[in-house]
């Protein structure tokens, strides 16, 4: 099977970006600058958590008498069109966003994570079957299959959402994992592991574990900004939570309607869900190349 | 090489026949009576009748599969109830606006990410590579529905450039000059995310080929730098770029669905969330199966492609 799916595999080579000039020492530092993307993670991830909790406005009230005023010392961002306050707009709807994006991928990672190190480490039959099916369901478009059964399976909620895009995330991951595993499975120390005697769940748990996790923290963290997209394109098209709720995505496609008179109704919820993307691909390109692991490598 | 072709084949079908399983599989997913949700404002006895037949819904789900599955190879993909026309018309009108978009984009993203990323190679880590490596960065995460949306503001509603806005779209027949100005956004956006895959790819692709003992050899040779490059360099990279580009239709395509959404032009990433909206379940079916089939055939052709570069991959 390995033939059939090996390392040429074309949509394997998505995963090879990273740079493969020579590196002179082995872990570069992590510098400054991801320091502070993940202080805005960071930030992000506690105004969501906090929102109700936070001197905020009402992301609902509606104040008539502000309507698509720029930005002011009372609203921070402006209101929206119907009087909204957008800066606490902004703030709740990265509640969506993040909890789409951390869900799925609970989802994702809970289900590909342990089937992918499984998978490797046994070989054999059951790893046969399984990357069979994994590779069936990759090729597959899963962006379709989400769009089709989100529109399909309706009411629309948070929990449908995240359970659907979870399980179209599952192969995905299953790939890397087992991927990234099977390059672990057959070094020394593991070898000298198994002759002492360790039992598989310890080997597992103890050696593997630890060490395709750098890999796993950085896919995680690029795998929810892919997420938090396509939530965003979702909510675009109108297949995410249901407004009035703020969410990044909604207010950007309700403010097309908006667009001439109020600018700032589109650039604040952009500005917030591009800055969250870019901290998100930057942390994990960065613990990539910090521990030095790219899939061409392994 | 025709051994792996026939596996590949093989495959091919499979994925097919999961597709055509799903597909089928939407329309039970509707809570309640389908029959009832697919009718929607054409629920009438007559209609009832030609639904029954032509889903066999009360046979058994295996059967419906069946009458389901026959029908579609014929070509009938059903009649919507909402709009009174055959699905399989509805597509055939709107599937070439996307195949005109993806096009364009793709020549666009091609256009621009082959020689950058050459020049970077060149230099790894120079000024010009720092400098690209940072802005396709930052473009990475732009989403197009948000490149669509500022683009709209800027060029289309502060500049006031014709042609161009929302719902310019004419057909190619129609006035071809206008047709490419108002597929110019849509295009323009979708490169823009393209470009950034192709671009990373081959750059750090290129900068493994140009490491390589027979460019070395080249160079000792005397050869331009321009031949080198060209001829000697860019054949065993450009398999990764194809690579790259077979992986990314899936999400061009999906991409395209938000801007052709919102710039409402009649492709099929437009029909379907007006399906969607208008609760005409065949259509949405219709179009899902056709568009996951493309796509996998797509790669499929782009795996083809790939061996005749590069033959080693299909005696591994």
């Amino acid at each position: 099977m390995s033939e059939l799916f090996g390392a040429n595999s074309p949509s394997q080579v998505i995963l090879s970006d990273s740079s493969l000039v020579e590196r002179p020492e082995k872990n570069e530092p992590l510098g400054v600058l991801f320091w502070i993307c993940v202080g805005w993670l960071a930030l992000n991830i506690i105004g969501a958590v906090f929102a109700n909790v936070l001197p905020l406005q009402n992301p609902l009230f509606q104040d008539y008498n502000f309507v698509n005023s720029g930005p002011s010392l009372h609203h921070l961002f402006g209101t929206d069109d119907l009087g909204r306050d957008i800066f606490a707009r902004v703030v709740y709807g990265s509640r969506v966003s993040i909890a789409v994006g951390a869900g799925a991928m609970v989802i994702g990672f809970g289900i590909g994570a342990p089937l992918g190190m499984l998978a490797a480490y046994r070989r054999g039959r059951f790893d046969t079957i399984t990357t069979t099916i994994m590779y069936v369901f990759l090729a597959f478009p899963a962006i379709i299959a989400v769009i089709a059964v989100l529109s399909f399976w309706t009411p629309r909620s948070m929990t449908k959402i995240i359970l659907v895009i979870g399980l179209a995330s599952v192969p995905l991951v299953y790939r890397v994992i087992r991927t990234a595993t099977l390059a672990i499975a057959t070094k020394d120390y593991i070898i000298a592991a198994k002759v002492q005697g360790a039992t598989d769940r310890r080997i597992m748990m103890k050696e593997l574990l630890p060490n395709i996790a750098p890999i796993g923290i950085s896919f995680l963290l690029i795998g929810i900004a892919t997420v938090v997209t396509l939530e965003g394109a979702l909510a675009f098209l109108g297949l995410s939570v249901n407004p009035p709720t703020p969410s990044w995505g909604n207010m950007i496609n309700e403010s097309r309607t908006v667009l001439a008179e109020n600018p700032w109704l589109v650039l604040f919820p952009s500005l917030a869900l591009c800055l969250f993307l870019l901290v998100l691909n930057f942390i994990g390109d960065r613990l990539r190349s910090h521990f030095d692991v790219t899939e061409v490598k392994l | 090489m025709l051994r792996y072709v026939i596996r590949r084949l093989v495959m091919l079908i499979g994925i097919i026949f999961v597709i055509s399983v799903g597909s089928f599989y939407l329309i039970h997913l509707l809570p309640g009576d389908p029959a009832a949700v697919i009718l929607g404002t054409g629920d009438s006895p007559v209609n009832r009748a030609k639904l029954y037949k032509l889903l066999g819904l009360n046979k058994s789900i295996i059967e419906q599969y069946f009458i389901w599955i026959s029908n579609v190879v014929k070509g009938n993909l059903g009649i919507s109830f909402i709009s009174q026309t055959s699905v399989a018309t509805t597509i055939r009108a709107a599937l070439p606006i996307d195949l005109e978009i993806m096009g364009l984009s793709q020549i666009l993203a091609f256009a621009a990410a082959i020689p950058l990323a050459m020049r970077s190679a060149r230099k790894p880590d120079g000024l010009v590579d720092r400098i690209l490596g940072a802005t396709s960065f930052t473009l990475l995460s732009i989403p197009p529905f948000i490149i669509i949306v500022l683009l709209v503001l800027f060029i289309s509603i502060k500049l006031g450039v014709q042609n161009i806005g929302v719902a310019s779209y004419v057909s190619f027949g129609t006035n071809w000059i206008v047709n490419l100005e108002s597929l110019a956004l849509p295009a323009f956006t979708l490169a823009i995310g393209s470009f950034v895959v192709y671009y990373r790819v081959l750059r750090s692709d290129m900068i493994a080929t140009l490491q390589e003992e027979f460019i070395t050899m080249a160079r000792s040779k005397g050869i331009s730098q321009r031949r080198i490059m060209w001829r000697h360099a860019f054949r065993p990279s450009s398999v990764a770029l194809l690579g790259a580009a077979g992986v990314n239709i899936g999400g061009l395509l999906a991409g395209g669905f938000v801007v052709q959404y919102l710039l409402a032009i009649p492709g099929l990433g437009y029909t379907l969330i007006a399906a969607i909206n208008d609760s005409d379940y065949l259509l949405v079916q219709g179009i899902v199966l056709v568009v996951s089939v493309g796509v996998v055939l797509i790669n499929f052709i782009f795996d083809f492609i790939i061996n005749i570069v590069d033959p080693r991959i299909s005696r591994e």
